[in-house]
């Protein structure tokens, strides 16, 4: 019997719900840690990051406008779905870091408990940086934590399934929207996590999934006006380009974290920091007794 | 106007095609309106797809852009329309982009007949125009006389430009002398008691006119009959303007500057929103009628929401760095 073709892949980019080609018609060959061909993925243009910036911004509105319990029981979905794929993430994340299956079968439960980890954060985040303010003064007088609006994420190199979920949920889960740079050797557990958003109940544009080179899309988003915030964790380590990005996302006062100088341990449980460098605080202030 | 371009051929060409003899009666209006050549649709829409791949770029680009907000008709066609809100668009039309002295002004403010004091009150003699629709704007379904007072009140308010609307139902049904007639007698009504002379524009509300061949006979039809401007739509009914029926209307202009020496604007209207589509229109206006349409007097967009495109495209040009909708004004 004749041995079966490869069906090779060429996956493409995720923006607004949909998953379209790069602008560019550019893709790379992606590899697997012992530098085997796996599939291909999109090069993402700065036409691209144009694109899902404006689909993030259109989708802004209603996303923020859903009831924390609301996200929360989205975000959690989301969950159920990468459960049910587990076997295609573990080997995603096999191909991708050279993990062994059992290695990569820890990554992935990890990935999967911190995003529900975080899905339970939506509706308590409120309560625990939220605050009624003492005034001197017949006012009730609140601060509660409103998402910061389009968020540029340099998703890590490095860590391409946990890392991407780390950074990615504690954004989406307050209400921001988003548009990712996912890491550019080791793109596809991010591209399989852009299957199950769009599988799962997550609105087209709330989260939009680029495939490329963060030094070439990064500095379009950084320098974005209609961008809000950018996290640099994805240039851990080349300190140059960093600062021409913090530079860059100086000119609409975009709020930026700052990239560290190495990736960080991943399975560490995160901080609350992680949600709210990218809230910002309103605060109202109410007459008593009216 | 391009540079090393001949000026418009308008007033010194030739008297050329007299066709008073067509319009001289319903039935050789007719036998001449159903004697035009067909339009291949699969040929036109394939030509309008294959225009708008052209990559425009770079000082082309910049040009292009600026060319566009020059023969934008910033529009506003709402019943919630307040004088505060269309003062504010002529306030725009004149100054599109306040953080930039180098944008040029749009070409004129399109409002309803009574809105139009206001909006010359802001404009002045700013150079940019005063557009009114009338004749019972959108449907056209009124007396004669009605849309005649229509068109006189808002001449009288101080309108440059007259958009009317034709009667569908009297196209549709063949009575094309009606619908010629009826467009005389609006251009007359454009004259005001000062004897200054408001330009008309003849909408069709092509989405209405089901194929491209009645888009053709109306070209012709509104072009006889005196019209300054052949216009798409009201923008109230989908499809609104189109690349395809835009191509048709520019070839109509085209073909009958050749036969009768007279020159003829066309502004596509309704549902032109991104500057990648305006320039695919710039782009066919080149090469279908040539590049005499390229000016603001012979050309122009029927938007509001391109405008703020054109403007995030240009910053986007100047700065470097992508623009968002928070830099410009809502209308």
């Amino acid at each position: 019997m004749a041995a079966r073709v490869d069906v090779r892949k060429t996956y493409k980019l995720y923006i607004g719900g949909a998953f379209p080609r790069s602008e560019s018609g550019h893709s790379y060959a992606v590899e697997d840690a012992k530098g085997g061909f796996v599939a291909n993925a999109a090069l993402a243009s700065r036409k691209d990051a144009r694109d899902a910036v404006v689909a993030a911004r259109a989708a802004f509105k209603g996303w923020a406008g859903r009831t924390a319990y609301n996200r929360a029981q989205v975000l959690y979905r989301v969950a159920e779905v990468m459960e049910d794929r587990r076997p295609q993430f573990s080997l995603a994340v096999q191909q991708s870091e050279g993990l062994n299956a059992g290695r990569a079968d820890k990554v992935v439960d990890t990935a999967i408990d911190r995003l529900v980890w975080y899905a339970g954060w939506a509706d308590k985040i409120a309560q625990v940086t939220g605050n009624a303010n003492p005034v001197a003064g017949p006012f009730f007088n609140l601060s509660t934590p409103e998402p910061t609006g389009v968020v540029a994420v340099l998703a890590p190199q490095r860590s391409s399934l946990l890392g991407l979920v780390t950074t990615l949920a504690p954004v989406v889960v307050t209400g921001n929207t988003v548009v990712v740079v996912s890491s550019y050797a080791r793109p596809l557990p991010a591209v399989t996590f852009a299957e199950v958003l769009a599988t799962s109940d997550v609105p087209g544009g709330v989260v939009n999934l680029l495939t490329g080179s963060a030094a070439t899309v990064a500095p379009w988003l950084a320098s974005h006006m209609d961008v809000n915030a950018i996290d640099l964790v994805g240039v851990a380590g080349d300190a140059a380009l960093a600062t021409d990005l913090e530079v860059a996302a100086a000119e609409n006062l975009k709020r930026v974290r700052r990239a560290p100088a190495a990736e960080p341990d991943w399975a560490a449980e995160p901080g609350l920091d992680t949600m709210t460098d990218f809230l910002e605080t309103k605060t109202v202030w109410h007459p008593i007794g009216v | 106007m391009l540079d090393g371009m001949p000026a418009p051929a308008t007033p010194e060409a030739p008297a050329g095609w007299d066709f008073s003899d067509v319009v001289g009666s319903d039935s050789s209006l007719r036998r001449f309106l159903h004697g035009l050549p067909g339009v291949d649709q699969v040929g036109a829409e394939a030509r309008a797809a294959q225009l708008g791949t052209r990559s425009i770029k770079t000082t082309a680009k910049a040009f292009a852009l600026d060319l566009a907000i020059r023969m934008v008709d910033l529009t506003t066609l709402e019943g919630q329309d307040t004088p505060g809100k269309v003062r504010a668009l002529a306030a725009k039309a004149m100054r599109p982009d306040p953080s930039d002295p180098t944008c040029p002004p749009a070409a004129a403010v399109c409002v309803y007949p009574d809105m139009v004091a206001d909006v010359k009150q802001v404009l002045g003699d700013s150079g940019v125009k005063v557009a009114s629709v009338a004749t019972a704007f959108p449907s056209g379904r009124a007396a004669l006389d009605v849309k005649l007072a229509d068109t006189r009140d808002a001449v009288a308010a101080g309108a440059d430009e007259i958009d009317m609307v034709i009667d569908r139902g009297a196209f549709l049904s063949g009575r094309y002398l009606q619908v010629f007639e009826e467009i005389v007698a609006v251009r007359e009504a454009c004259t005001a008691a000062d004897g200054r002379e408001a330009h008309l524009k003849v909408i069709f509300e092509t989405g209405e006119l089901q194929t491209l061949d009645n888009v053709r006979r109306a070209s012709w039809l509104a072009m006889m009959a005196g019209g300054h401007f052949i216009k798409t739509s009201t923008g109230k009914v989908q499809p609104a303007a189109t690349l395809p029926v835009t191509l048709v209307m520019l070839e109509a202009v085209r073909d009958f500057r050749e036969a009768t020496g007279q020159m003829v604007g066309v502004k596509p209207a309704g549902g032109i929103r991104s500057s990648k589509d305006a320039i695919k229109y710039l782009v066919m206006v080149n090469e279908v009628a040539g590049a005499d349409w390229l000016d603001p007097d012979w050309f122009r967009f029927g938007a509001s929401t391109l405008l703020n495109d054109l403007l995030m495209q240009r910053t986007k040009m100047t700065t470097g760095r992508y623009s968002g909708p928070d830099y410009f004004t809502l209308d």
